[in-house]
């Protein structure tokens, strides 16, 4: 079970670099946006993961809600700041 | 194990903060900077240490990107590309020397989640025997930030909110 944990964390890690060469290369800001929101759901699972991985759950099932309240706000920001100023 | 996941998260971690420096256009940066937020948290979390990661995500991914683009929001929108000069000759010597410094520094100490380091052997169990009768929270984390070193977290506090002060005052709205 431990090892297949393990390949599911690695696996994760490679899902995150695919999201990363979009933020990196993304052409226009919407890809960074989206490349963003598709890595901070990577890492909530992989948060969980980690947790079932060290068997405390618990703990890291509050970590992952912060995460993905924070996140939801930061995608808030961002809109709102694209919809004042506009694309750069 | 030979492999350890470490190895993957800290390539993220280096493949970000570089991206975030070079990348010309200051909003891809912000994104990028939260992104090195989400990896260092992760990293904690697989580290083990819970109470930090939390800290990280809330405050290095979440509340950093929103008050980076208030800060955004402040400035000129025009001069948002950046035009730096390329690192001088010093730079490109001192820094890497440095950098070996520290990881010839870093040989010294222990290794991680040895039982035997001066820290677990000495401090962590006192902490973790006497810490419920000496402040009564169940938590030793915060019995040790708030009661054991009160001092030193009043003081921080004083700085967060002088800082919080001065942020509010330059953020407020012009009447």
């Amino acid at each position: 079970m431990k090892t297949f944990l393990f390949c599911v964390l690695v696996m994760l890690v490679i899902l995150i670099g695919a999201y990363l060469y979009r933020v990196l290369r993304g052409p226009t800001i919407f890809d960074r946006v989206l490349g963003l929101n598709g890595i901070s759901t990577k890492a909530i699972i992989l948060l969980i993961v980690i947790g079932v991985y060290f068997e405390r759950v618990d703990m890291f099932i509050d970590i992952s809600t912060g995460y993905a309240l924070l996140n939801l706000v930061g995608a808030l920001a961002v809109a709102k700041y694209l919809e004042q100023k506009g694309l750069p | 194990m030979i492999f350890s996941f470490e190895i993957p998260l800290l390539l993220l971690l280096l493949a970000t903060a570089a991206g975030a420096i070079m990348v010309k256009d200051l909003m891809s940066s912000i994104l990028l900077l939260g992104t090195y937020g989400f990896t260092l948290a992760l990293i904690w979390a697989w580290l083990g240490a819970v109470d930090v990661a939390f800290v990280e995500a809330v405050v290095g991914a979440g509340l950093a990107t929103v008050l980076f683009l208030l800060t955004l929001f402040r400035t000129a929108p025009k001069d948002t590309r950046l035009r730096r000069p390329p690192p001088s000759l010093t730079t490109l010597i001192v820094f890497p020397l440095l950098g070996v410094l520290l990881l010839y520094a870093a040989e010294d100490l222990p290794e991680f989640g040895d039982p035997n380091s001066p820290a677990s052997a000495h401090i962590s169990p006192i902490y973790l025997k006497q810490s419920y009768q000496d402040s009564h929270t169940p938590n030793v984390v915060t019995s040790v930030l708030m009661d054991y070193r009160s001092l030193d977290t009043m003081i921080e506090t004083v700085v967060i909110f002088s800082a919080g002060i001065a942020c509010a005052l330059l953020l407020r709205r012009e009447t």
